[in-house]
């Protein structure tokens, strides 16, 4: 069990979650309140539920040895544009045609703003980091564009059932999440789609000589992160019914980044692991959870993720490993994971 | 691969960028009327003076194929570290100035020792920079901290008079810094040693050039530009403030790239990125201008502009590889078809 690769993220996962227990022994409890299952478990899954699903497009991208910087900017211009179409007063909560237009639309927006990334990636070669700034810097005027720089307030119920709904009991969010997860595990183990993804990370000009089209699996692999990013942005402005072109997902990247590499996969591209990325993000979900419930100010955040992403590279890295860990290699791997 | 290039292709980013520049001036000067004044000329100076500071640093990292992303919040933390010193340790400015230079200087050093000694690719050192400098920001204080000392004032205040316009004592900074970085990087080893990594890192080493060092030397480098901005910055705004400069790493990049550096590293010249962050400034002037458009128009047209010089430039190093591999009488798989595996990720 220790072999496993989830066995280190999951312990860290489990660490924090105890540490909250210390300072709030309620924090395990679930109860039942108005008909759905309430608790800070459950808020955890339904907060990062955004984080969650960028990270997942963001793993298969980084598997490519790629990197999606713009998945910030898609949030916001997702949501931008799905708040543009349900905000307009006088919507009726009966029909049910604004928030089908409205998911439309920003799904398709984001698979386009996807598409600009793979196509810039496969088609012209520019390095992804290059080619995805440019949409991050420009996303952002393009959501604000859309909510004309104001903050748009959604008062459309059916929309509000996206991120602040319940099914089953249990945040509609979380289905929304398991779906997509679902839907990716499915497509990258059961099909050889997971192969070529990593055959393309590792060498992708093997990969094109042994017959494989490396271009459209890259072209895919950012449509994908588009699609997840732009059901992010669409979570995350029906849970909180306004869409803010400047600042919605902010510093998304980053953090979708940090679940990836905190999940295990390796910058260099090649392998992923699609598990490793969940629990990655929900450690830095309960790690935001956890500062605020213990009374630490929030900004201290920032510098605690600044150490994890460096603690994690450095773990990473061979050159650090011969040089510093050396023979304490397992040892000094399980004191850090535990500072993290 | 830059030695066998010929001088044309070297100069052509360059020249369209300058070339970019006039025209946009032309453009201002012939549609709104006071554009074509030398003090608008100089404003884009005086409100971009932290900007060219920063892309001179900036222009060093991206030459040898690396980035900084945590120039912007090293910005906030040195504006936040002398509006602290000053306000509340109540420090003489000639003993908080070093001090604030020191922050971003120490920061650049880490990050420079991190990406070469562990091998660990730039963009996420620095973007583990880009939070720890934030959020130490935030630690100092979460309030911004206004400053009214004597010095400060006189730094923000006063003004050089040119003819009937005048500058003010930060664009002097700015010059000094950009002609420091011209003469590092034209005149001294050190320049040529960074070109010949952003080359070919490989044969820099073989050569026997002190890769290592020089890398390490470029991170502190800039660290310590984004810590003159960061003062010059505090200058311009009186005060310290954890916000300050939020994504200002972009702007930086996107000059330096419009510029006509090559982000693969190995071409690109310090007054390029001068020149493009004036055109950041034009585009700026001209929105304020126009006085319709909405300042988020800012960022779209900057978005396209980068589109067009990385386009750009693409084609020109396809160009020039398919030029020398049939010149060769040699086609190199490798170099004529577009490189999908990049080098700096």
């Amino acid at each position: 069990m220790i072999k496993s690769r989830l066995f280190w993220p999951i312990l860290v996962l489990v660490l924090i979650l105890l540490l909250n227990l210390f300072f709030d022994p309620g924090f395990f409890s679930v109860e039942v309140r108005g008909g759905h299952l309430t608790g800070s478990l459950i808020d955890i899954l339904n907060r990062g539920a955004p984080l969650i699903l960028i990270a997942i497009g963001m793993t298969l991208v980084i598997a490519t040895a790629g990197i999606d910087l713009s998945v910030g900017s898609v949030v916001a211009m997702a949501g931008a544009m799905a708040a543009f179409v349900v905000s307009k007063p006088g919507l009726s909560d009966d029909s049910l045609v604004p928030l089908f237009t409205a998911l439309a639309l920003a799904i398709g927006l984001s698979v386009v703003a996807g598409m600009w990334n793979g196509l810039l990636v496969s088609r012209i070669g520019v390095q992804p980091i290059v080619a995805t700034l440019i949409l991050m810097v420009a996303g952002r005027g393009i959501a604000q564009l859309i909510t004309n720089g104001q903050i748009l307030t959604i008062y459309y119920e059916p929309y509000s059932f996206v991120g602040g709904g319940y099914l089953l009991m249990l945040p509609f969010s979380i289905f929304i999440v398991a779906a997509v997860l679902a839907l990716a595990l499915f497509l990258t183990r059961k099909t050889s789609i997971g192969l070529f993804i990593e055959s393309v990370g590792s060498n992708p000009e093997a990969s094109r000589l042994t017959g494989l089209n490396s271009k459209n699996i890259l072209l895919m692999v950012y449509i994908f992160s588009g699609f997840c990013a732009g059901i992010g942005g669409i979570i995350l402005s029906s849970n909180v019914s306004a869409a803010d072109g400047n600042n919605a997902g902010l510093w998304f990247e980053l953090d979708a980044i940090l679940a990836v590499v905190i999940g295990g996969t390796s910058l260099m591209g090649g392998k992923f692991h699609l598990m490793g990325t969940v629990i990655g993000a929900l450690i830095i979900q309960s790690l935001t959870t956890t500062i605020y419930s213990i009374g630490i100010p929030p900004e201290v955040n920032l510098v605690v993720k600044a150490v994890v992403v460096l603690i994690v590279c450095l773990l990473q890295s061979p050159e650090f490993r011969k040089k510093v860990l050396g023979g304490l290699k397992s040892k000094a791997n399980r004191d850090a994971k535990g500072v993290a | 691969m830059l030695k066998r290039l010929n001088i044309n292709y070297k100069h052509l980013p360059i020249l369209v960028t300058v070339g970019l520049f006039i025209l946009m001036y032309i453009f201002g000067s012939m549609r709104y009327t006071g554009f074509m004044s030398s003090q608008v000329f100089l404003n884009l100076f005086i409100n971009n003076a932290f900007l060219i500071i920063l892309a001179v640093g900036m222009t060093f990292v991206i030459l040898t194929g690396g980035i900084d992303l945590s120039v912007g919040s090293v910005i906030a933390l040195t504006s936040m570290v002398a509006a602290d010193l000053i306000m509340n340790a109540q420090l003489s400015p000639w003993l908080v100035i070093p001090i604030s230079l020191l922050v971003g200087t120490t920061l650049g050093l880490i990050n420079g020792c991190i990406i070469h000694f562990f091998n660990i690719q730039p963009f996420i050192v620095t973007l583990a920079g880009l939070f720890l400098a934030r959020g130490l920001a935030y630690l100092i204080n979460i309030e911004s901290i206004a400053i009214t000392d004597p010095f400060f004032d006189f730094m923000a205040k006063t003004r050089i008079p040119i003819g009937d316009s005048f500058i003010s004592i930060s664009v002097v900074i700015a010059l000094v810094v950009v002609l420091i970085g011209v003469y590092l990087a034209h005149y001294t080893n050190f320049g040529r040693t960074v070109y010949a990594i952003g080359g070919s890192e490989q044969s820099a080493v073989l050569m026997g050039l002190p890769v290592g060092r020089t890398k390490i030397l470029i991170y502190t480098f800039s660290g310590f530009c984004a810590s003159l901005a960061g003062l010059v910055f505090t200058f311009y705004m009186l005060s310290g403030y954890a916000l300050h400069a939020n994504g200002m790493e972009l702007d930086v990049i996107a000059s330096v790239v419009i510029g006509g550096t090559l982000l693969t590293g190995g071409v690109g010249y310090v007054a390029g990125s001068v020149i493009g962050v004036l055109i950041l400034g034009v585009i700026q002037t001209i929105i304020i201008f126009e006085g319709t458009l909405s300042s988020w128009w800012t960022k779209i047209a900057i978005g396209v502009l980068v589109l067009a010089f990385i386009v750009f430039q693409r084609i020109l190093v396809v160009r020039s590889n398919v030029k020398k591999a049939a010149g060769a009488n040699n086609v190199d798989i490798k170099e004529s078809s577009p490189p999908l595996k990049t080098k700096s990720m």
